[in-house]
């Protein structure tokens, strides 16, 4: 609400400002006068569409009501957030668990909403993992992260999580190219050329459970794989991927790998290697990778190392991959609406490829081929065209789609939105971006119907917009209404962490399957306690395990005693409430991790090594009722030599 | 400068008129729940509020030894954090000659909704300012909430 009436009262203001200023070219008269109204959410009122946005290196992912820019949550996926104890309580721990270990943070860029017959189905949300290649399923219902899968084989996960249209799969191609698991990998990096290899992962997602299982890998040439998308409506059963660094350079790519005119869209035809597969074409490889799974049933994670993956090889399984040259290190690669289109942006091109479905098939058939590029045929650059968008400005990065025919392209070195016509490739319209937006999101973009209405602008630099806050500055994010001819600009607002892609669906596909609390009868948590009448402190050896429960306003025992040093202390907190939005938190001081955050009917797991002798006092962290300050307890730790048995109380009792 | 100030004023009448007005709540498909705003006078504090009433609530002249095991288990669970089963207030009131001091009706409606009558029942109201704790919505269902019941009838002395 205070956010809101800054925000129009800022806009107002501003507006205001540059009237009575009278600068030319000032940043925010870019903004039209009723912006304020078009962004303005009533207090009490819900935004109309769901954003969820990538934290990029937060590694988490937020998500922002639109059209107000109001922060609604941020869901905690690669990195560990102590306020909600993810990666700290015992339950969540192993979501972080790979063939490294443990690991504490990643990167996460890219967003895809789960998709059945090629629009938003409101079930699940994909985020990829950059650093560690990992890839993730949020459940929509809880808004947390159920699933995480690892990648073998790979390198800096950029081209992920793709989706196809009925969320068959989800794809991950490497960024770098390295040399496969199972091989010597102790080579000379000059080796490049010989020992480097990229692979597509296809991961298949269970139609009801959603779960992620690898089923094939493709071995690539050794390039970058950059982005993808799944082809939809008429090319389904394809996908597009962009290639840089086809030189294949292994240092000072900013110059080496930019050497070629052009370098390539790969296009890959799924179904072909579902049949290779099937045929048994595939190799097992031995690979080590981690499978974590959350189960809301018994409120926590487990995880799973496999040590194995089948790969098909492009080179040697005809018909399955082939390239397509476009100009100048291509970075988004993206489908039209009906699927005959792929839009490809080189980064450092002065046009926008715009390559036809049809004639691609055409192509292959005719076997209008331009040679082979490490064994894979390259389609003709002209043969598969269906124009060029001519002088779209610079740096065209991502394109995506509205439900008039209209296709959107972010442009990062002239820093604006560039608004053309698939009819014609004709550039409709240009609104300046503060400052040089990366990628961009349309509600329903990348779907076979597009809703429209509201465009995103994700930009790289901040720099003047708000209020400055020392060197370090929020990232940005900017609002413009596209329902009409020209994009206007309506809203500014900060986000976590990069915003590096996002996707938006309509609120009305997941805001009433969202649940409210997990029913206590259906908690099977080893370490559950169904009522204070189960509450209890057992000592295993030097491992003590509290049964306790939470519900407003007092912890069940409150009173504990003959904790000794030495011992490893288990609280196993189960709020007992059965109420929507009454978490309680749980904390013990010098408890060397975070708090919980347990929810309605939910068990979480504090580890605690005590490390002095005393009185160590704990309480509940969420501010749950009047009586919350009185939501508190005591554990006396005694010497290790001491005889003091363990006993448990509430109330002296 | 003058126009703008007149688009400004404009804007601004536009936001005195709130929920009503078309341009705003295209931007806001749904309206978040608010606490219902019946006038008080129609609350009855006999019956409570909710889907119970003297018609559908029936007693048997002795108490259901399953529906009673049935409460006590639910009881154990969801409800003896704050409630002892003596009349001692614990967190909440105690629950001993509930049921003497309560309708059926009104006991059913109050534990599965709390929350409408925790702001309009005075007795409630009264309560709460004892106990400074507003009773939790424990998401009790309709035979949970009657199984209670039977197990309060049992802790009150019904054969």
């Amino acid at each position: 609400m205070k956010k809101n009436i800054i925000i129009l009262s800022t806009v107002i203001g501003l507006t205001m400002l540059s009237m009575l200023s009278c600068r030319p070219k000032n940043t925010s008269n870019a903004t039209s006068a009723d912006a304020a109204q078009k962004a303005y959410v009533a207090p009490g009122k819900y935004d109309e569409v769901y954003n969820f946005v990538s934290g990029g290196f937060s590694g988490q992912m937020s998500c922002y009501g639109i059209p107000s820019g109001r922060l609604l949550r941020v869901i905690p996926v690669f990195s560990v957030d102590p306020e909600k104890g993810w990666g700290y309580s015992e339950e969540t721990k192993p979501m972080l668990n790979t063939s490294h270990g443990f690991i504490p943070w990643d990167d996460l860029h890219h967003v895809q909403l789960s998709k059945t017959n090629g629009e938003v189905d409101g079930r699940w949300v994909f985020g990829n993992a950059n650093n560690t290649p990992r890839v993730a399923r949020i459940d929509l219902k809880t808004f947390r992260t159920q699933e995480i899968i690892e990648l073998p084989n790979s390198g800096g996960n950029h081209s992920s999580p793709f989706i196809t249209e009925n969320t068959e799969y989800v794809v991950a191609g490497t960024r770098f190219s390295v040399p496969m698991d199972d091989a010597n990998g102790d080579v000379p990096i000059n080796t490049y050329k010989e020992n480097f290899k990229g692979t597509l992962s296809f991961i298949s997602v269970g139609k009801e459970d959603g779960k992620m299982d690898i089923a094939f890998q493709i071995e690539c040439p050794g390039v970058n794989f950059d982005l993808s998308r799944a082809g939809k409506g008429v090319s389904h059963g394809w996908f597009f991927f962009s290639c840089y660094n086809t030189e294949q350079a292994n240092s000072l790519l900013e110059v080496n790998a930019s050497q070629k005119d052009k370098d390539f869209i790969m296009a890959v035809n799924w179904k072909k290697a579902e049949e290779y597969l099937k045929a048994g074409k595939a190799k097992k490889q031995t690979v080590r990778y981690a499978h974590n799974t959350y189960s809301e049933k018994t409120h926590s994670a487990t995880s799973e190392i496999k040590t194995e993956v089948l790969v098909l090889n492009s080179k040697e399984l005809k018909d399955m991959c082939y390239f397509i040259p476009c100009p100048k290190s291509p970075h988004g690669c993206d489908v039209s609406p009906t699927g005959e289109f792929i839009v490809a942006s080189g980064k450092l091109a002065a046009v926008i490829p715009v390559f036809s479905f049809d004639k691609i098939q055409k192509a292959i058939a005719a076997k209008s081929f331009d040679g082979e590029f490490d064994g894979i045929p390259v389609i003709k650059y002209e043969s598969a065209l269906q124009g060029e968008v001519k002088k779209p400005g610079l740096g065209p990065l991502h394109t995506e789609f509205d439900d008039n025919g209209n296709a959107y392209t972010s442009m990062f070195v002239s820093s604006e939105l560039v608004k053309w016509s698939l009819k014609d490739l004709t550039v409709l319209d240009r609104q300046p971006t503060f400052y040089s937006i990366g990628h961009l999101c349309v509600v329903g973009g990348d779907t076979k119907k597009p809703t429209g209405k509201y465009l995103i602008a994700y930009n790289k630099i901040t720099k003047d917009r708000y209020l400055p806050t020392g060197p370090e500055l929020s990232q940005s994010a900017q609002l413009f209404d596209i329902s009409g001819d020209k994009m206007k600009l309506i809203l500014d607002f900060p986000t976590i962490g990069e915003p590096h892609y996002a996707q938006a669906c309509l609120a009305s596909l997941i805001k009433d399957k969202s649940i409210k609390m997990f029913k206590i009868e259906d908690n099977n948590h080893p370490y559950v306690s169904k009522g204070e009448k189960e509450t209890k402190v057992v000592r295993n050896g030097k491992i003590v395990h509290v049964y306790m429960t939470a519900i407003r306003s007092h912890l069940a025992p409150d009173n504990i005693e003959g904790i000794k040093m030495g011992d490893e202390v288990y609280f196993h907190v189960t709020n007992l409430e059965q109420d929507w939005d009454v978490p309680h938190g749980f904390a013990i001081k010098g408890a060397a991790n975070a708090e919980l955050l347990i929810m309605p009917g939910e068990t979480q797991t504090l580890k605690w090594t005590p490390d002095k002798v005393g009185i160590s006092p704990m309480y509940c962290t969420d501010f749950c009722s009047a009586l919350h300050q009185e939501m508190q307890g005591y554990v006396r730790v005694s010497p290790a030599s001491s005889n003091v048995p363990i006993s448990f109380s509430l109330g002296g009792k | 400068m003058k126009k703008v100030l007149a688009v400004l004023s404009i804007s601004f009448i536009v936001y005195a008129c709130g929920g009503s007005d078309n341009s705003n709540s295209t931007n806001s498909e749904a309206t978040a729940t608010t606490t219902e705003t019946t006038a008080k006078s129609s609350y009855d504090p006999n019956r409570g509020e909710g889907k119970f009433s003297s018609e559908n609530v029936v007693l048997g002249a002795s108490v259901d030894p399953t529906m009673v095991a049935s409460g006590e288990k639910i009881q154990s669970v969801k409800c003896n954090a704050c409630h002892k089963l003596t009349d001692e207030k614990l967190v909440g009131p105690g629950w001993k000659g509930v049921t003497e001091r309560r309708k059926p009706e009104w006991i059913m409606n109050f534990i599965t909704n709390p929350d409408p009558m925790i702001d309009k029942d005075p007795q409630v109201q009264a309560s709460l300012e004892l106990c400074l704790v507003r009773m939790p919505n424990q998401g009790l269902n309709d035979d949970d909430a009657r199984n209670l019941l039977e197990f309060m009838r049992k802790n009150d002395g019904v054969k």
